[in-house]
């Protein structure tokens, strides 16, 4: 099933297409070491399926950004707080540069609800401050521990992708720092091409230093949240049709669910409240502090937690919900990555046309609850017509998919090469932000214009992602 | 009331951390500091989350032949409900011991000046104004190490100094609290091999302690609190055993 594109390696990092599994050795992990301001050390992305050595610096101003990326003879990538499942926020043997100090705000208009902030900036904290004051991100993906740069690069969506599209259609201006020593305006009106470039560009044209994004009014932290049974394929796509004038909708699926059950699961529906209850989300309070084993992660535990899950679900139709716990249910643990075990989980997240949707959807349950691999979680929402405003951006209209799956080495990755392909044939594309395992002949025949974003992509900036897409290795 | 905050030392992580609480919180700030444009920068990031006001004064705050003229300009705006001595260098230890030149840069921009502040800062609060001085020491004054004893000696010197303006001012209404971080993630500390794990609390982590600390009665402050059971052990070790410890 799984087309065999070709094998991208380096040294100390191998994403293959060769049917092995990258390596996620613990064992053999190298030791810190420090070269001046610059550390030596392991980095995995949120997948945990790599820990290979990268010289990481940190920059905390917008000088220090010019300067860093300016003075590194390497390839250098600007990363966020590293969400991303696969590699696009790798760059193994390269330079990292982390920017979550570069979080100030430059200023904010609370009347208007425009604020200008340093690209570091997360939601987290950004929500802390606008929600008392009465404003909520436009958009916002299943984390609030992202940063707007990272947001932006990968052109997140959210629940209420059907009614407001993706965050880049709210962003109105960014300043980027690229290797040259420039630093670059860029907005939708005066350097359109640019612009559509960084939108979902992944990071690589350049660093994204400061952000202007336009706020959503709200009347209250609370959202009326409406939790509805659904049997199967056809009834995901009646409630969802239905539910259309709901400003947010999610739909999580039992991954065991076989035959005519096949899409067996809970719908779940939202609106803000205008109760002028702005509570401020709360600090995580539970992390886990490391990978447990992954024997925890069975077929059995999972099915337990997903008829718990189903069962709780069925019982409760309709609460007042705060935001926190409708958008972000999973940061409430802050590490919980570490639930898969040392050789950390893939995720998959494609996105097929609808006229294509239901049968695709039922093939790729019916595949993964044969396989019995187990999906912590799979999410199921319908993206709308709104176009996308980067080149790379994921988004389209139609049906997106998205699993996890502990890595358990060649059969998982068998299984997501046949889910892959699966994606391709039916004319959909996969998520780079999501993505460890996507050939690059897939990824140029799904993401045609590609080429548009080589040509803009600063020389200094390269990605793990990119290298194995594209196959580009030089500076 | 909006309470009246001045930062020494405000470009530092940790006292910008704090100050975005009291920012939120709606305080008026005054932030004091070396670098004119980081200080604009920090200032434009509180007014935007929601600080009453900010000011600022530019001067090196070790410099202390400037000592009374820094002191007037940061309290010409009236005396602050609380002050937040936050500057502060780690130094570079193998350098200190062949510099000393540089050595005494160390102590003197963690002890001598921060102690000639406390005092001017004592000496202008008018009477019967009630003061919180939060003063930042650290676990390394706690005792002497091989790796960073020039800055620790430093710090630990400053905990005694406080220890005696808190028996001074022991009925007054001037409070002094002496906060005192473990390896904290900032740029100071970007220099130190193998940062991360379960030891290490962010800036933001220690802020909070710091807002704690400030409201609490008490007199010292570790933060996270655990290093309290940690720096309790390594005070406590016979030499015989420490001396022989790579810590």
């Amino acid at each position: 099933m799984a087309a065999s594109g070709p094998t991208v390696q380096r040294a100390g990092c191998e994403i293959r297409s060769d049917g092995t599994e990258p390596t996620a050795g613990r064992a053999n992990q190298p030791e810190p070491k420090m070269t001046g301001d610059i550390s030596s050390r392991p980095v995995s992305a949120w997948g945990r399926l790599t820990a290979d050595l990268h010289e990481v610096a940190r920059i905390s101003s917008v000088a220090e950004a010019v300067d860093a990326i300016g003075n590194f003879q390497t390839a250098t990538l600007p990363i966020g707080l590293r969400r991303s499942y696969g590699d696009v926020c790798l760059n193994a043997g390269g330079r990292l540069l982390e920017t979550e100090a570069l979080d100030r705000f430059i200023r904010a208009d609370w009347q208007a609800g425009v604020v200008v902030v340093e690209a570091g900036l997360t939601i987290d904290d950004l929500l802390r401050v606008s929600v008392p004051k009465g404003w909520f991100v436009p958009v916002t993906p299943g984390t609030k521990f992202v940063t707007l740069g990272g947001a932006i690069a990968n052109d997140v969506h959210g629940k209420n992708h059907h009614q407001m599209g993706t965050i880049g259609r709210f962003i109105r201006r960014m300043v980027l720092a690229r290797s040259n020593g420039e630093l670059v305006d860029i907005s939708p009106e005066d350097t359109p091409e640019m612009f559509a470039a960084t939108i979902g560009g992944l990071g690589l044209t350049g660093i994204i230093v400061q952000v202007e994004l336009s706020m959503t009014k709200i009347g209250s932290a609370f959202l009326d949240v409406e939790t509805l049974p659904v049997r199967d394929v056809d009834d995901f796509f009646r409630i969802n049709a239905e539910s259309q004038s709901w400003p947010y909708t999610v739909a999580w699926v039992d991954c065991f669910a076989t035959g005519a059950a096949v899409g067996r699961g809970v719908y779940m529906r939202g609106r803000l409240l205008a109760d002028g209850d702005l509570t401020v989300h709360a600090r995580p309070r539970l992390a886990i502090p490391f990978a447990l084993p992954s024997f925890l992660l069975n077929p059995l535990t999972i099915r337990g937690f997903n008829a718990l899950y189903r069962r709780f679900a069925v019982r409760s139709e309709r609460r007042r919900t705060h935001y926190d716990s409708f958008f972000y249910p999973l940061d409430s643990i802050a590490t919980w990555n570490n639930l898969y075990g040392s050789r950390g989980f893939y995720q998959f997240q494609c996105v097929v046309p609808m006229h294509h949707g239901s049968e695709v959807l039922r093939q790729m349950l019916t595949t993964v609850a044969e396989a019995r691999q187990g999906s912590f979680l799979i999410v199921l929402k319908t993206f709308g017509e709104l176009i996308s405003p980067g080149i790379l951006s994921f988004p389209r209209p139609g049906v997106t998919l998205a699993l996890d799956f502990p890595n358990k080495g060649p059969r998982t990755l068998a299984l997501i090469r046949r889910l892959n392909a699966m994606a391709i044939d039916a004319g959909g594309r996969i998520y780079p932000s999501k993505d460890a395992t996507m050939t690059a002949d897939q990824f140029r025949s799904s993401y045609p214009r590609w080429e548009e974003v080589e040509r803009l992509r600063d020389p200094g900036i390269l990605s793990d992602f990119w290298r194995r897409v594209t196959g580009k290795t030089s500076r | 009331m909006t309470p009246k905050i001045l930062i020494l030392g405000a470009t530092s992580a940790i006292a910008h951390a704090y100050a975005r609480r009291m920012a939120v919180a709606g305080a008026s700030l005054i932030l004091a500091g070396r670098n004119s444009e980081a200080l604009e920068a920090n200032a434009a990031d509180l007014r935007a989350r929601g600080a009453a006001g900010v000011d600022i004064v530019v001067a090196d705050l070790a410099q202390v032949d400037r000592l009374d003229e820094m002191a007037a300009q940061c309290t010409a705006f009236g005396f602050p409900d609380v002050v937040l001595l936050a500057y502060g260098s780690l130094g570079d230890q193998a350098r200190s011991q062949n510099d000393p030149q540089y050595a005494r840069e160390v102590i003197d921009t963690n002890f001598t000046s921060a102690a000639l502040w406390l005092l001017a800062l004592a000496k202008a609060r008018p009477a019967l104004q009630p003061a919180t001085v939060v003063v930042i020491g650290s676990v390394a004054g706690d005792r002497g190490r091989a790796s960073n004893f020039v800055y620790g000696a430093a710090k630990g010197g400053l905990e005694r100094f406080v220890q005696g303006l808190q028996h001074a001012n022991a009925t007054g209404p001037l409070r002094i609290v002496l906060i005192k971080p473990g390896f904290v993630d900032t740029p100071m500390t970007s220099g130190i091999a193998g940062k991360g794990g379960p030891l290490w609390a962010s800036a933001d982590k220690v802020a909070g302690d710091i807002v704690e600390a400030a409201q609490s009665g008490k007199s010292e402050v570790y933060s996270p609190w655990f290093w309290w059971g940690i720096m309790m052990i390594i005070r406590n070790l016979p030499s015989v055993i420490f001396n022989r410890m790579k810590i």
